[in-house]
């Protein structure tokens, strides 16, 4: 349920097919009514239907946030466990897109701020449709945020059914010296930063991509850490209150016996979204200033 | 600033049919002149049936009046939402639901609550933040839910509850089930974005819901006058291609007549419905609200107790009819009294819940979780 995602097949094609092979009564156009449309499907899964809801833009979440942070996450809070709200909430959550502040925000500090509700921040194709399929199979509310960059990637997907469980990590990459914690898209950058500081630099970076935010990986993040004894935290957030504030506040609590340097972060430097392109792709985690904040946890 | 003209008046009764342009709108009867307990929809009820709304609407307010002594006891937290003066409301539409059918409201939830047959004990120990509360303390006065009931709320932020209610509305049919949702809401509800969207997606997506206006003339201090330009809120309905209808709160009988065609309607055809219901709150918007007899008089009070009180207006009808005698209707407010009391003790001596409980109902699967197959950190306390 979404706008534009029957019978145009989607703004960005995400659910190009669909409609054609479910029809009407499963893929459902919605008006521009964001609140309307995410309470809506609160108040039916209620009476034990799934719906998945499309966000154009999680941007536009921002004009139903009494329906998802009020209704959604607190319903079954408020009931003393009566209800249970099983929706699934996705859309892309990214800038880099040139199309300024209003359309670029990465909500998922703001759900992970939001007991009851979960956030799962896929980096991949594989992990988006196994994130996917354990999303709309929990009984609880789940964010799915996505990345319109990463629409247009290629990557090999099986065709069997599988799962990528909540709250599970995925090291994409091992390494010794320096630990890179990250999600969504900038986990794909952090891993390409962290190949370049191998063979430039021989530095050997272990990258540990969330998948999921709240709940969180935490073990996989210390034992990495614990290892290495270094952490950089990347994300496309605002730095304040970010996801990584929270992962950062935790390091220091469970493994500060264990750290060499204090914690780093490469954030979306911290102004609205710039149009510009140009300064746009220098605002949000690029891989130049990955490298430059890794070499200074490393100094 | 006081709205009497909006208290002073009988309204007469009116209605919208869905026809071709310009829409007639028959002013039908006026509510003065007939007999609503003479419909069909109540002259098929059992004595025992009629008995069973008076007891409903008496203990509705008995025991609110028991809360209000409690609040000011300092036993009650928070916010306290009064529905004295709006009884016959809840009661006459909850009187109506079959087996499919879901009610779904605002903050001022406990006339609603009492009336699906949540306990006076359930509701009482809730407000008080007992464990034995309907919500184990967690939700308050303005969150009782019951959904063995089909009462899904008690919602607080106004007219949030009104696309939950299209929602489970939208279930019904989409599970093929034959039923109506009612979503009430008050007519401070009626100017947030939230609603005027769930109005259009009802009616464009014909979703079995009857959205219930309990019009009672302030929202919170402001008066309808002060607050919508358009004082006909049902009139709303037709921007949106909508049947809606018109009528006074105060007498059940004339509440069932209206709100059964809309539910029949809704039920049969899959089609939305507004009910306006015109109606009046004896007190503040909160118990909090001591300023409200700045923003309205005294006389304006007085003159709906005098003359349209629910409580008084059912009993009057019931004696009349022969229905009940003065001594029995005695014996039921009562039993009702009592019935509050008791609740008031039950609560008082109820314990709260353990800290442990700040941290259940939070997460469905972590609540079942019983073979701790959960991976990652769900609460991140240090």
């Amino acid at each position: 349920m979404g706008e534009e995602v029957a019978q145009y097949n989607g703004a960005y094609k995400v659910t190009e097919g669909l409609w054609e092979k479910w029809g009407d009564k499963r893929l459902i156009d919605t008006p521009i009514s964001e609140a309307a449309f995410s309470g809506l499907a609160i108040g039916a899964s209620a009476l034990g239907i799934r719906p998945v809801v499309e966000m154009m833009f999680m941007s536009f979440s921002y004009v139903a946030i009494d329906q998802l942070f009020n209704n959604a996450s607190f319903c079954r809070y408020m009931s003393g466990g009566l209800m249970n709200i099983p929706i699934v909430v996705r859309g892309p959550a990214n800038g880099g897109t040139n199309v300024g502040a209003t359309h670029s925000h990465t909500p998922e500090n703001m759900v992970a701020n939001h007991p009851g509700l979960k956030v799962v921040c896929p980096s991949n194709a594989y992990d988006a449709k196994g994130l996917m399929k354990a999303a709309i199979r929990d009984n609880d509310p789940v964010f799915v945020m996505e990345n319109t960059l990463l629409y247009g990637e290629k990557w090999d997907v099986p065709e069997e059914e599988y799962i990528v469980e909540l709250g599970v990590a995925n090291i994409l990459k091992e390494g010794s010296d320096l630990t890179i914690v990250s999600h969504g898209r900038c986990a794909m950058i952090s891993l390409q930063a962290a190949k370049t500081l191998e063979e430039k630099h021989g530095i050997s970076v272990e990258v540990v991509d969330l998948r999921s935010i709240r709940p969180l990986d935490e073990e996989t993040i210390l034992r990495s850490v614990k290892k290495t004894h270094r952490a950089l935290l990347v994300e496309e957030n605002k730095p304040y209150c970010g996801v990584d504030a929270q992962i950062s506040h935790i390091i220091q609590l469970k493994a500060f016996d264990y750290l060499d340097a204090p914690v780093h972060r490469v954030s979306a430097i911290d102004a609205p979204q710039i149009y510009a392109k140009e300064l746009e792709n220098w605002q949000i985690p690029n891989e130049e200033r990955i490298i430059e904040m890794a070499l200074k946890c490393l100094a | 600033m006081a709205n009497s003209d909006f208290v002073k008046a009988t309204l007469m009764a009116t209605t919208k049919k869905k026809t071709a342009a310009p829409a007639k709108k028959s002013t039908t009867k006026s509510a003065k002149s007939t007999n609503f307990a003479t419909a069909p929809i109540n002259k098929s009820l059992t004595k025992e049936a009629k008995i069973a709304l008076y007891r409903t609407i008496v203990g509705i307010r008995r025991f609110e009046e028991r809360s209000l002594r409690a609040y000011n006891q300092g036993k009650i937290g928070g916010f306290l939402h009064l529905y004295i003066g709006q009884e016959a409301v809840a009661t006459g539409i909850v009187s109506l639901m079959e087996e499919n059918d879901h009610i779904i409201t605002a903050y001022r939830d406990h006339g609603h609550a009492l009336a699906v047959g949540m306990s006076m004990n359930e509701c009482m120990a809730e407000m008080y933040g007992k464990h034995t509360g309907c919500s184990k303390g967690k939700g308050g006065s303005m969150h009782f839910f019951a959904p063995d009931k089909n009462y899904w709320g008690g919602h607080g932020i106004v007219a949030g509850q009104t696309p939950l209610g299209a929602g489970l509305a939208f279930a019904l049919k989409y599970k093929g089930l034959k039923g109506c949702a009612l979503a009430f809401l008050g007519d401070g509800a009626v100017n947030q974005g939230s609603f005027m969207e769930t109005l259009n997606l009802a009616s464009l997506w014909n979703i079995p819901v009857v959205f219930v206006i309990e019009n009672n003339g302030y929202s919170m201090g402001t008066s309808l006058k002060r607050s919508s330009a358009e004082e006909n809120l049902a009139h709303r309905a037709d921007g949106f291609d909508m049947e809606w209808e018109v009528c006074n709160g105060h007498d059940v009988f004339e509440v069932r007549e209206v709100a059964n065609r809309a539910m029949t309607r809704a039920r049969e055809e899959h089609k939305p419905f507004l009910l306006e219901i015109r109606t009046y709150r004896y007190r503040g918007h909160s118990v909090a609200d001591a300023n409200h007899e700045k923003y309205r008089t005294k006389e304006e009070i007085e003159e709906y107790k005098r003359t349209k009180d629910p409580v008084n207006v059912i009993k009057q009808q019931l004696l009349a009819d022969g229905t009940l005698t003065e001594d029995e209707a005695k014996k039921i407010d009562q039993e009702k009294k009592d019935e509050a009391e008791a609740s008031a003790k039950f609560a008082d001596e109820s314990p709260v819940a353990p800290r442990s409980e700040i941290q259940t109902d939070v997460y469905w699967e972590v609540d079942n979780d019983s073979e701790s197959k959960l991976k990652g950190t769900y609460f991140f306390n240090d």
